[in-house]
This record gives structure tokens, C-alpha cells and sequence, in this order.
């Protein structure tokens, strides 16, 4: 939208880049700004939730089968059975729950954040809110910031336990695993801050797709067409987004963590 | 620190201002109830390479209402959208009370909004309260008044612009003249010291703008408040305001008394007080000269210019209701005017002092009138020159000492009189 105003190819982008930093930094400001507004961080929570949970459950179940299945026909190929377990609850509980969490919130919440912000933004009710010496960032988009970081560590919690579960029945009653050696295996490789990494994960995913709605949904193109190119943009944006910082995320706790097999 | 400085500002203006007029009838009915005043300077406003106006300068007296014209898509609404902050000019300045909100830190500019009251060109509700709550919300925000007072006021607010009985409807279920009336009443819950209008009038009947431009009058002459008002509706240019402005061609071309631009006989002004296609004004905003030649050759030949009569001429001001306070915005201005009197173009001058009564006169030392002024102007069809209008905007090329002038008097019109 804005490399239209610039010569220089990729300035657009790299302002675009500044403007959503800055939006950012001024929402990690407005959570400590007082009044809170609980009223819309319930209401708003409760809104994500309703419109994420049945989807994230009904993805995590063939999620967690999936993986289950790859995993052990991939294991009793290696002649590695004792590790299915282990290594299917460190996928899900470490990168599938995450992302899949990450996806939804960012699919159905984050649309709806976008969509929700960028109406009011066209009909100026943002606008006849700063003027009314209210500002927008801490009165709007905070609540709706932390709410999302809230559910989304919440669906991280039930995707890995659904993960799990599922995981346990398609490779015990499937594939004909035992299910000692199913649980023996997941305190083999498996341990506690595998679970943390996850939930800092969906944390940070919760928030980052919170932010690049709101700053789509403040900045729309004119006109109410805007508003649905703002929102398709910010889902598309938040997907590239998520996939690189899982990266390197994950990268990083690899290089952190020592794996329990050294 | 705010406070103190505001303070200082006014208190200079005044002396400034109403040195020597006689003191019942310039002190306000409560001191520090008076209204903002906005002084903007070089203000300079483009988005990417378009530019929408440049170095407009102005200066609302407190109290005062003011109005601005200007052909659509001029700059109106961006300019009201400067004022509060919300756009940011390229260049100069706007100082409210003193604090100039194109500079200032984020925490003075949304103190500084707190003074205003803003009516959008389409209401600005909040889509997902009812009209009560969105009346009541700056109310709920700023003050620390209780359930009981906060709803004593949204209901006479919500009275005051006639929507009694509607306060439970959300703005998506009301017509675009009640959401109008709905933001002007959310605008005045705070009583603001100053009060922008973007076209009040647009949406709504005859008879509601009639009734509306005299709810903004009494409301001037009971809270003393700044009031600015965007409009397309010539009948409340004429008869609401003291002062006129107009933006045409990415220039304020001039913002005075209205006396000054109800008789100004630039072609601009004539055209867009009548209502005229034939003049320098086009469909788009700007006209060529062949456009203008060959309209002028229709005219000529009998093809009806759009126009009904020549409505320009000094039409007597809309006063407050009978029972309210006499309002101190127009008590100084007489003083401020009668000040800059000898600056003003004839036929202003005229109807400016035909307007004061014989004791004023007296006072401030201006001669009786001649003529009986205020009288219509005699018609201006079919004097317009081509080369004249085309040079109309220049840069402004006023005199050092008449820039510190509370307001700036017209520009002559080269070849004029
Ligand atoms: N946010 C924006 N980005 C880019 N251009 C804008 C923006 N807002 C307004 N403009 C441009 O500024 C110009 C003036 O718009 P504005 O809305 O102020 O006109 P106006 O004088 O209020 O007209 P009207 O009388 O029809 O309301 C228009 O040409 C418009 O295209
Ligand atoms: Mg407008």
C-alpha cells in the first residue's frame, strides 16, 4: 500500500515493519497504563474462546493421530518402538500445539480483532475515541492484545493434552503399541520445559497475532473493500510471521535445552 | 503547569483585546467559563504529494462562532482533523489556549482534546452502544460524577437535540439525522470550550437545521464556548456566525467578519453564496478558462445558471433565545471589530456600523452611517474576467502589523474598486 508513495523498492515494507514495532512498543506500554479494562479483556476472551475452541479441538485430534501414526511406523522401521511415545508427545507438545493453536487464534480471533478495529476505524469511532482524549491502543486493542495471549496459552494446554490422548489411541489401538511402553517412554525423552517452551510459544504467537491484526485494523486501506484486504493481509502476515519466529525459537531453545538423551 | 499557562494566555488576550470598552458589558457572566481561543499560523497540510491547503492562517477569537466554506473536497474535514491532532500538518502551528498541538507531547494533547468537543461529518457513534451509553461515555471517562448525575445529563443533552425516548436504540437503527443530532449531543455532555462542527446541517431538514443553528447559538451564549462550524448550508453561513472563512484552491482566500464575506464581491464568494455554476468553482474543483468562456457564452444567450437571486448582503444575526444571557463572544467582538474597522472593505464597514447601535457608535467613535447599509447587494451576474479570477490565490501580501490582528480583513480582488 505505502511503496506506492516511495521510489526506493522494500522502504514500503521496512516502514510498515517500523510502524507495527512501534504500535508494539506502545501496546507493552498500555498494559501498564491504569484504568485496566477488564470489562472488554473478559468480554473479548470469552469472544476468542467461543469462536477457537471447537475448531482447535476438532484439528488437534487428527493432528495428534497423524503424527502418531508418522512416527511410529517410522519407529518400528528403526526397530525404536520403546521411543514412539516419547517422540510423538515431544512434536505435538512442542511444535504441533503451538502452531495449530497459533493458526486458530490467528484465523478466527485474529480476523475478527482485525475486522472488529478496522470497521471502527472507517466510521471513526477510533478517532471520535482519541478525541475524547480516550486513547484507542489501551482503551481497544490492549484488552484484546491479552486476551489473545490468554486463550491462546489455554488452547496450547488442552492441544497437547487432546494431542496426547489422541496420539495414545491411534498408536495403542492402531498400530497395536503397548501402552506401557507408550508411557514408559514419555519421561525417557520428554520433560518439563518441553511443556514451557510450548506455552511461551503460544504465548508470544497469541501476541503477535493480536498486534499485527490491530495494526491492520488501525491502518486499513479506505473504504469498507479496505477493511477486507486488511483483514485477509493480516492472516496471511501472522502465518509468515508465526513460521519464522517458531523457527527461530525453536532453534534457540535447542541450543538452550539439553535433550534429555544426551 | 497547563492551567497556568492557559490562564496567562487568556488573561493577556483580554486586556489585549477589550482594553478600553466599558466593563459591564465586556466581563464575562463567569470568569474562566470563556471559551478557547485557537490561534493557527502557516498550517500547511499534504497527504504524499497531494497538497490539501497550505499556510493557512487564523485566529479564533474565544467565544466567537465561526464559520468555513469551501467547495467539497477542499480540505474541510482535514482541516478539523488538524486542529485536534488527529492528522499532523506539515508545517506551522496551532495553539489551543497557548499549547500548540502539532508539537506537544501525546499527555498535553489529549489534555488539550479534553476542551473540545468534536461533531464528525457523520456522527462517530459507537457501533456497539446504545445512545445513552454513547452520550454518556466522555461523561463516564473524564468525570468522576455519579450513575444518577451522569444520567441526569445524557437526558438533557439527548432533550436538548430533540432524541427523548431514543436512548435505547443502537446508532445502525436510527436515521442519519438523528445519528447527527446523537454526536452533537455526545460532543456537548462535557461543556466544551470549544466546539467543531463538521456539517452539522448535512441529513437533516430545513426546519431541524433551524432549530439546530439556534441550539448552537444559545448554547454559545450560555457556555461561552469557541465554536467552528463546517457547513454547506448558505442560509446558516449567513445568519449564525461572526466571522466567515473559505478555502478554495488549496488556500484559506479569507476568513473575517461575516459582514466581510457576505458582501465581498470576489467571484469565488459570489459564486458559492448563490449557488451559481457560472464562476471560477467547476464540477472538479478547478476550472479552465474555455469551460468558463463557454458557460458564460450559455448564460449570455438566456440558459438559467442554476442560480435563483443574489442572496449575498449583511442579513441580520440569529440571537440567542429570549431569557438567556446576552452572548460575550459577540459583546467583544463589537470591540475587536470596531479596532480593525478602518481595515475593512467599504460595504463591510457599512454594514458593521449600521449594526451598532447609536450609544456603541458613540463609544467606540464611529461616525454615523451615510447610507443605510445591510441592504442587498445590487446583482453581479456577468462581470466575471477570466484573467482576474485566474490569478486569484497568490501569496498572501499582508501588511507586518495586520498579521497580529485578531482576524485578517479581505484581500482586495485586483481591478476591484
Ligand atoms: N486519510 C487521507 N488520506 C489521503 N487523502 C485524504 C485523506 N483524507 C482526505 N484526503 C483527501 O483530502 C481532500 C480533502 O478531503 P476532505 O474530506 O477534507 O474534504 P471536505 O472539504 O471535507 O469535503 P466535503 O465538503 O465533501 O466534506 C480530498 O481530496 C481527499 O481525497
Ligand atoms: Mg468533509
Amino acid at each position: 500500500m505505502s511503496a506506492r508513495s516511495t521510489s526506493v523498492p522494500g522502504l514500503g515494507m521496512l516502514r510498515e515493519t517500523g510502524k507495527l514495532f512501534a504500535l508494539g512498543l506502545d501496546i507493552g506500554r498500555g498494559i501498564f497504563q491504569r484504568p485496566f479494562q477488564l470489562r472488554e479483556f473478559i468480554q473479548q476472551a470469552w469472544f476468542i474462546a467461543s469462536v477457537t475452541i471447537m475448531p482447535t479441538a476438532l484439528v488437534a485430534i487428527p493432528f495428534g493421530a497423524v503424527i502418531s501414526l508418522q512416527f511410529g511406523s517410522l519407529a518400528s522401521q528403526l526397530g525404536a518402538e520403546s521411543y514412539t511415545g516419547a517422540g510423538s508427545v515431544l512434536a505435538t507438545v512442542q511444535q504441533a500445539a503451538p502452531l495449530v493453536t497459533a493458526l486458530l487464534v490467528a484465523g478466527a480471533g485474529g480476523s475478527a480483532i482485525c475486522a472488529d478495529i478496522g470497521a471502527r476505524t472507517i466510521r471513526e469511532e477510533i478517532d471520535a475515541m482519541e478525541v475524547l482524549g480516550v486513547s484507542a491502543v489501551q482503551r481497544l486493542v490492549v484488552p484484546r492484545v491479552l486476551a489473545c495471549m490468554l486463550i491462546a496459552v489455554l488452547l496450547n494446554g488442552m492441544v497437547s493434552v487432546i494431542g496426547v490422548l489422541g496420539g495414545y489411541f491411534f498408536n495403542v489401538v492402531l498400530q497395536g503399541g503397548t501402552p506401557g511402553a507408550y508411557l514408559a517412554s514419555f519421561s525417557a525423552l520428554a520433560q518439563l520445559p518441553d511443556l514451557w517452551v510450548g506455552e511461551l510459544k503460544a504465548l508470544i504467537f497469541g501476541f503477535l497475532a493480536a498486534v499485527v491484526a490491530a495494526y491492520r485494523g488501525l491502518n486499513p486501506p479506505p473504504g469498507p473493500k479496505g477493511v477486507g484486504d486488511a483483514v485477509n493481509q493480516s492472516v496471511v502476515i501472522t502465518f509468515l510471521l508465526l513460521f519464522v519466529v517458531n523457527t527461530v525459537m525453536t532453534l534457540i531453545y535447542l541450543q538452550l535445552v539439553p535433550p534429555k538423551l544426551g | 503547569m497547563a492551567v497556568g499557562t492557559s490562564g496567562e494566555v487568556r488573561a493577556v488576550g483580554r486586556a489585549r483585546r477589550h482594553g478600553g470598552a466599558p466593563a459591564a458589558a465586556v466581563e464575562p457572566l463567569r470568569e474562566g467559563a470563556m471559551g478557547a481561543e485557537v490561534v493557527i499560523e502557516g498550517l500547511t497540510k499534504s497527504f504524499g504529494k497531494q497538497a490539501i491547503w497550505r499556510d493557512v492562517t487564523l485566529n479564533l477569537p474565544p467565544g466567537e462562532v465561526s464559520v468555513m466554506l469551501g467547495p467539497s473536497g477542499t480540505g474541510k474535514s482535514v482541516f478539523l482533523k488538524s486542529m485536534i491532532g488527529l492528522l499532523k500538518p506539515d508545517k506551522g502551528r496551532c495553539e489551543i489556549n497557548g499549547i500548540d498541538v502539532v508539537t506537544c507531547s501525546e499527555r498535553k494533547l489529549y489534555d488539550t482534546r479534553k476542551l473540545f468537543g468534536v461533531l464528525f461529518q457523520d456522527g462517530a457513534l459507537f457501533g456497539s452502544m446504545n445512545l445513552y451509553d454513547n452520550v454518556a461515555f466522555p461523561l463516564r471517562e473524564h468525570t468522576k460524577k455519579s450513575e444518577t448525575e451522569v444520567r441526569r445529563i445524557v437526558l438533557e443533552k439527548l432533550e436538548l437535540t430533540g432524541l427523548s425516548g431514543s436512548e435505547d436504540k443502537l446508532p445502525g437503527e436510527i436515521s442519519g439525522g438523528m445519528r447527527k443530532r446523537a454526536g452533537l449531543a455526545r460532543a456537548l455532555v462535557l461543556d466544551p470550550e470549544i466546539i467543531l462542527c463538521d456539517e452539522p446541517d448535512s441529513g437533516l431538514d430545513p426546519v431541524r437545521t433551524a432549530y439546530l443553528s439556534q441550539l448552537l447559538i444559545d448554547l454559545n451564549a450560555q457556555i461561552d464556548a469557541t465554536i467552528l462550524i463546517v457547513t454547506h448550508n448558505i442560509n446558516l453561513a449567513r445568519t449564525v456566525p461572526d466571522n466567515i472563512g473559505m478555502l478554495f484552491r488549496k488556500e484559506l482566500i479569507m476568513f473575517g467578519p461575516r459582514e466581510v464575506l457576505l458582501t465581498s464581491d470576489e467571484p469565488v464568494v459570489e459564486q458559492f453564496l448563490n449557488g451559481r455554476r457560472l464562476g471560477p468553482i467547476g464540477m472538479s474543483e478547478e476550472k479552465d478558462s474555455a469551460q468558463m468562456a463557454l458557460e458564460q457564452e450559455q448564460a449570455d444567450a438566456g440558459h438559467h445558471d442554476g442560480s435563483t437571486e443574489d442572496v449575498r448582503g449583511i442579513v441580520p444575526q440569529l440571537q440567542p433565545t429570549p431569557g438567556l444571557p446576552e452572548r460575550q463572544g459577540a459583546v467583544r467582538r463589537k470591540g475587536r471589530v470596531a479596532g480593525v474597522l478602518h481595515t475593512l472593505p467599504e460595504p463591510a464597514r457599512e454594514g458593521i456600523i449600521a449594526s451598532l447601535t447609536p450609544e456603541e457608535r458613540r463609544y467606540y467613535g464611529i461616525p454615523e452611517p451615510a447610507v443605510t447599509a445591510g441592504s442587498r447587494m445590487p446583482a453581479h451576474h456577468g462581470d466575471l474576467d477570466a484573467g482576474d479570477v485566474a490569478e486569484l490565490p497568490s501569496s498572501p501580501a499582508w501588511p507586518g502589523d495586520e498579521q497580529s490582528a485578531p482576524t485578517r480583513p479581505l484581500r482586495r480582488r485586483r481591478g476591484g474598486s
